[in-house]
C-alpha cells in the first residue's frame, strides 16, 4: 500500500486495537522505525518489515537483549569539578582571613580552570551521545533517553557538573523503558536534578519549594491536580535531600520529620514516600501517557491546541495501561506501536522531526557520511536543540516549536552539508570531501520497495520519495520531475546528490 | 485584477494562481506574505496596524556580552576611592573625555563623545536590578526576560505579543487565541531581526519568534552555493509546496512547514538584497560591531518594516589582562563607540535618525576593585546608554557611590526595567505594567 498524500480533513482512527499482523509492510516499518528511533536504511526498513510486529517490536523495546556498546560510569571524569579538600579549604580561609589576594587569586584562577575543563567535558559529552544515537544498536533506548531528558529537563548551565548530567543521562538509560515508578523515585535523589531545583539548599525550617512543585507540576501531576499547601507540605518531605560530590545522600539533621499532608494523605512522609503518593495519583498516568502520546505519535501544534477525539481515547487507554503495569513503559509503548491508530494516515508522516532526530536520522537513514560530529552538534543547537541544556524546567516544546524561518535554512543546509560537505561558510577543507555514496542508497532502494525494481525513472523516484520522505507524492514531485527531465531522465549515483539536496529541501522531509 | 494596494485583495490561492514571482521585488510581494515574512501588518495607506503607533518607530538593542566594565567606560574620575582600588587599570583624569560635571568616557571612546556633543546620547548611571546575580548566564536571562527570577518569555517578545494577540501575564499567561491572532492579522509574524546565530531569549514571545541570522550569506539555501543550477527548482519547489488551507480546515503540520519554507526563502530573497547595497558612510573596519549596524542600516534604508533589531558585541569578561587607557577593553569600547558613531551617521545620512532609538546594556558591571590578574571579576551596577535625537541627552541619575558598597560591588540605584519601561511605553506605546508584570518608575531618558 502506497500512502496518499494527507488531507487537511483526515481524522485519525480511535482505534486502538492491533493491526493486522497481514498489513504491516515497508511503509508501517519505515514510521516505526523512525517514530520509535531515528530512521533507518532501506535494507533496516526492508527487514523490520520481513520480520513483522512481533519480532520488531520486541527487538525494539526488549533491547536489553541486544549487544551494544555499554555506558559505563568510567567513561567520563568525575574529578574536575569536585568539592575543595580540606588542605583547600583551609587555605582559602587563612588568605581570605589574612587578605591574601595572590593567594586568593591563585584559588580563584584553579577554579577557572576547572570550570574551563568541565565545559570542555560538556563539549565532548554532547558529542558523545549524538554519536550514540548514529551507531546505537538499540535506537528505542536511546530515543526514551531523550525523552526522559526532555521529561525531567535539567541544564548544564545551570548546574555547571558535567559529570552529573552523565551520571543523570546513565538513570534515564538504565530505566529508559521500564516503570516510571523507578525514575521518579530515582530523579528526587539524583545530583543534576537536586542541584538544578536548588533542592541542595532545602533545609528543615527553611524548605525550598522548587523541586517539590515541579514534581507535581511538570513531572508527574499537571496543573490543576495539587494546592500550594501541597507545595508547601511536600517541599518539607524532601528537605535534607542532597549530595556530597557525586552521590546522593539524605541529611538527616536538615530533614523535616514532622507531620505533612500531602494531596489528603498524612504521616511522617517523606521524600520516597511523597514519590508514591504522586505515582497512586489519579491524574498522574494521565499525565505521563500525555507527554508519551505528544513524543511518539502526535506533536499537537502549541499547547492550547485541545486533543481531538482520537487521541484522548488513545491516551486514555495508555494511561489505563500505565496503571496495570505499575508504569511499565516499554509494555505501554509495545500495545501502542502495534494500534491501528499508532498507523493511520492522519499520524503517519506528521510529526515534526526534532534537531536530534534530523541530524541521527539523515545518517541513519541515507548513509551520508558522518562527517564533523562537532559542526552536527551546532547545528542541532542552532535548530533550538542542545542535548544537556534544554531552555527551562519545561524542557523542549517540539512540534512546531522547532520550525521558523531562521531554522527552516538551518535544516535545510543540515542536509546539504551531509550530502556535500558543504559547510554555509564553504566547503570544509579535509575530513568532510567524503563523497555521499548514491549508489548504496539505489541498491538499496531496488532491493526493497518492488516499484523501484523495473528501473523506470518515475518508479525510481516513487521509491525515492517513499524512502526519504513517507510519501511518493509530496506537493513538489511535479518540479523534481521537471529537474529530472531537465538532466536526461535518469536517476543515476551521478546526479542522486544534487536530486537529493532538492529531495531534502521539501518541507515534507521534516515529517516523519 | 486585484489591487495591489489592498492588502485584504489576496489570498494564498490567490497569489499562487496568478503567479507573482516572489522574488521580484518587495512592492509585488503580496501582502500576506509581508505580514508573514518582516513585521508588522503592512498597513493601507494612511492606516496604521496598530492603533496610535507610528508604524516607522525603530529599537536597536545592543548587548555588550561579558559583563562590561562600567567603570572604566563611564569613569567617575573625580574619586579617589576609584583610583585607590584600581591602582594599575585606573584611567587618568587627565584622558579622559569629560561628560558633564562629575564623570568622563574611556578615552578611545570619541565616537560616543560626538554623539554625546551633538545631543545624541544619554548616560544612564547605576543601572542594575535587587539582589545582583553574578553568573553570566543567569543574569543575562535576568535581564532578557525582565524577571529577576530568569523565568518566563523575553521582553521583547511579550512586548510583540502584547501588539498582536493581548499579552496574558507571564508564564501562567494564556496563548494568543486563533480568534485574536486572525483579528490582528498577524500570521506567526516575524517581527524581530537578531544578528547572530540564533534569536536572544530577550525576542522570544509566544507568538512570533524572530529571524536570526550572523550574516546574509548564511540566512539562505546552501544548494544554490553548491550547485547554482539547482536554484530554479529550489524556489518553485518551495512555492508548488506552499498550499492554500482550504477555509474551515485546520493546518496540518505539512501546511504550516510549506508556508514557513515559502516565508524563509522570501525574506532571505528580501534581506540578503538590502544586505547587498552599499552603506551611505564608511564604517570602521576589523569591528564586528559595526559590521552588524552597517547591515541592519541597509535593512531599515531598504524599508523593511522589521521592528526590532538585536546586535551583540562579545568579549567583555576581563578577568586579566584587561589594561587601562590601552589594552584589551580600551579596543572594545572604542570598538563599540566608533560602530554606533557610524550608524548614526549613516541613518542621518539616509534621514531615518529620527525613526531609530538604540539601546545599550551589559549582563553586569565589574567589581569596583582590580583582581590580582590585572583584570577586574563580576560585579553588579553599570550604565546604560540610550542614543537617538529622541533621547534627554547628557548624564541622568546619579553615579552610585564608591565608598557605600555592598561587599565591594556598587549599588544599584535605577532598576534597569525603569529604562524598559520608559522605551516601552514612550517609544513603542506599549502597555509596560503589563509586559513587564510590574510598575516601575519610568526613567526619564526620552524627550517627552
Amino acid at each position: 500500500m502506497i500512502p496518499a498524500p494527507l488531507k487537511s480533513d483526515a481524522v485519525p482512527t480511535t482505534s486502538v486495537a492491533p493491526i493486522a499482523p497481514k498489513a504491516f509492510g515497508l511503509d508501517h516499518a519505515r514510521h516505526l522505525l523512525w517514530r520509535a528511533g531515528f530512521g533507518a536504511s532501506p535494507a533496516q526498513v526492508r527487514t523490520v518489515a520481513g520480520w513483522g510486529l512481533d519480532r520488531s517490536l520486541d527487538y525494539l523495546i526488549n533491547f536489553d537483549k541486544v549487544k551494544d556498546e555499554p555506558v559505563e560510569a568510567s567513561l567520563f571524569r568525575s574529578d574536575i569539578i569536585r568539592p575543595p579538600t580540606p588542605e583547600e579549604r583551609e587555605l582559602n580561609r587563612r588568605a581570605q582571613r589574612e587578605r591574601d589576594e595572590d593567594t586568593l587569586a591563585e584559588l580563584r584562577l584553579r577554579r577557572q580552570q576547572a570550570e574551563r575543563e568541565d565545559r570542555e567535558q560538556m563539549k565532548k559529552l554532547q558529542q558523545w551521545w549524538l554519536t550514540k544515537m548514529v551507531e546505537t544498536s538499540r535506537p528505542l533506548q536511546e530515543k526514551l533517553t531523550l525523552f526522559w531528558h526532555g521529561h525531567f529537563a535539567t541544564s548544564y548551565r545551570t548546574i555547571e557538573d558535567s559529570y552529573h548530567m552523565f551520571a543523570q543521562n546513565r538513570l534515564f538509560r538504565k530505566h529508559a523503558a521500564g516503570s516510571f515508578a523507578d525514575l521518579l523515585g530515582g530523579i528526587i535523589k539524583d545530583p543534576a536534578m537536586i542541584a538544578y531545583l536548588d533542592n541542595n539548599d532545602s533545609k528543615k525550617n527553611k524548605p525550598n519549594e522548587n523541586l517539590a512543585r515541579e514534581l507535581m507540576e511538570l513531572f508527574a501531576l499537571g496543573v490543576g491536580n495539587y494546592t500550594e499547601q501541597d507545595i508547601k507540605e511536600a517541599a518539607r518531605a524532601l528537605t535534607g535531600y542532597t549530595f556530597k560530590d557525586d552521590e546522593f545522600v539524605l541529611e538527616k539533621n536538615n530533614h523535616d520529620t514532622g507531620s505533612k499532608r500531602i494531596l489528603g494523605r498524612t504521616g511522617n512522609i517523606d521524600g520516597d514516600e511523597f514519590v508514591a503518593i504522586l505515582l497512586a495519583h489519579p491524574a498522574c498516568s494521565t499525565f505521563l501517557a500525555t507527554k508519551l502520546y505528544r513524543f511518539f505519535v502526535h506533536d499537537y501544534p502549541t499547547g492550547d491546541t485541545p486533543f481531538d477525539n482520537a487521541a484522548k481515547l488513545v491516551i486514555s487507554d495508555m494511561a489505563q495501561r500505565l496503571r496495570a503495569t505499575r508504569y511499565n513503559v516499554g509494555k505501554t509503548l509495545d500495545a501502542l506501536f502495534r494500534s491501528e491508530h499508532f498507523y493511520s494516515p492522519a499520524i503517519m508522516n506528521q510529526q515534526i522531526k526534532g534537531p536530534a532526530q534530523m541530524v541521527v536520522g539523515a545518517i541513519r537513514s541515507m548513509g551520508v557520511p558522518p562527517r564533523d560530529i562537532s559542526v552536527l552538534s551546532d547545528a542541532a543547537e542552532r535548530m533550538g536543540q542542545t542535548v544537556f541544556a534544554p531552555p527551562s524546567v519545561k524542557g523542549w516544546d517540539g512540534g512546531r516549536s522547532w520550525v521558523n524561518t531562521s531554522t527552516m535554512f538551518v535544516r535545510q543546509n543540515l542536509m546539504v552539508f551531509l550530502l556535500t560537505g558543504r559547510r554555509p561558510q564553504g566547503k570544509d577543507g579535509l575530513a568532510d570531501r567524503e563523497n555521499f555514496q548514491g549508489a548504496l542508497l539505489l541498491a538499496g532502494l531496488a532491493d526493497t520497495y518492488p516499484e523501484a525494481k523495473t528501473g523506470k525513472t518515475p518508479d525510481m523516484l516513487t521509491a525515492l520519495l517513499r524512502f526519504t520522505v513517507g510519501t511518493p507524492t509530496p506537493a513538489g514531485r511535479p518540479v523534481l520531475e521537471e529537474y529530472l527531465a531537465d538532466t536526461g531522465n535518469t536517476i543515476t549515483p551521478e546526479n542522486l546528490t544534487d536530486l537529493m539536496m532538492l529531495v531534502t529541501a521539501l518541507p515534507e522531509y521534516q515529517l516523519c | 485584477m486585484f489591487d495591489l494596494n489592498n492588502p485584504s485583495a489576496f489570498t494564498r490561492r490567490r497569489f499562487l494562481a496568478h503567479g507573482l514571482t516572489l522574488a521580484s521585488a518587495a512592492v509585488t510581494v503580496p501582502a500576506f506574505l509581508q505580514r508573514s515574512v518582516l513585521g508588522l501588518p503592512q498597513p493601507a495607506p494612511g492606516m496604521t496596524s496598530i492603533p496610535g503607533v507610528p508604524e516607522e518607530r525603530i529599537v536597536v538593542v545592543v548587548q555588550l556580552s561579558g559583563g562590561n566594565d562600567g567603570l572604566n567606560t563611564v569613569v567617575p574620575y573625580q574619586e579617589a576611592a576609584y583610583y585607590k582600588s584600581r591602582t594599575s587599570i585606573g584611567i587618568p583624569a587627565g584622558r579622559v573625555l569629560k561628560v558633564g560635571d562629575e564623570v568622563g568616557l574611556h578615552p578611545t571612546m570619541t565616537g560616543f563623545k560626538d554623539l554625546y556633543d551633538q545631543g545624541l546620547l544619554t548616560i544612564v548611571q547605576g543601572v542594575g536590578y535587587p539582589n545582583p546575580n553574578r553568573s553570566h548566564f543567569k543574569s543575562m536571562d535576568i535581564w532578557h526576560t525582565a524577571d529577576t527570577t530568569a523565568t518566563g518569555d523575553g521582553w521583547l517578545g511579550r512586548y510583540f505579543d502584547s501588539q498582536c494577540c493581548g499579552y496574558g501575564a507571564g508564564e501562567s499567561g494564556q496563548a494568543p487565541t486563533k480568534q485574536a491572532k486572525a483579528a490582528a492579522k498577524i500570521d506567526n509574524t516575524q517581527i524581530g531581526i537578531a544578528m547572530g546565530r540564533e534569536a536572544p531569549l530577550a525576542m522570544r514571545g509566544r507568538s512570533i519568534q524572530p529571524i536570526a541570522f550572523e550574516s546574509a550569506d548564511l540566512f539562505r539555501w546552501t544548494g544554490s552555493a553548491e550547485e547554482k543550477s539547482l536554484t530554479k527548482y529550489y524556489d518553485k519547489l518551495t512555492k508548488a509546496s506552499a498550499q492554500e488551507v482550504a477555509a474551515g480546515m485546520r493546518e496540518t503540520n505539512s501546511d504550516f512547514l510549506g508556508r514557513t519554507a515559502l516565508d524563509a526563502q522570501v525574506s532571505s530573497d528580501l534581506i540578503r538584497k538590502a544586505v547587498a547595497t552599499k552603506p551611505t558612510t564608511p564604517y570602521p573596519g576589523g569591528n564586528p560591531l559595526a559590521d552588524q549596524l552597517r547591515m541592519v542600516a541597509s535593512m531599515i534604508h531598504a524599508k523593511l518594516p522589521t521592528r526590532v533589531y538585536y546586535v551583540t558585541l562579545g568579549g567583555f569578561d576581563t578577568h586579566a589582562g584587561q589594561g587601562g587607557e590601552n589594552g584589551n577593553h580600551a579596543r572594545l569600547v572604542g570598538q563599540f563607540a566608533a560602530a554606533v558613531k557610524a550608524f548614526y551617521d549613516d541613518l542621518k545620512a539616509q534621514r531615518n535618525d529620527t525613526r531609530v532609538l538604540s539601546m545599550v546594556f551589559s549582563e553586569f558591571g565589574r567589581r569596583v576593585g582590580q583582581n590580582g590578574s590585572g583584570g577586574t571579576d563580576h560585579g553588579t551596577a553599570a550604565p546604560m546608554f540610550l542614543i537617538g535625537p529622541m533621547v534627554k541627552a547628557g548624564v541622568s541619575n546619579k553615579h552610585p557611590s564608591m565608598t557605600d558598597l555592598d561587599s565591594g560591588d556598587l549599588k544599584h540605584n535605577v532598576d534597569f526595567r525603569s529604562v524598559y519601561a520608559t522605551v516601552l511605553a514612550n517609544w513603542l506605546k506599549g502597555d509596560a505594567d503589563a509586559i513587564l508584570e510590574g510598575k516601575y518608575m519610568r526613567a526619564p531618558v526620552l524627550k517627552a
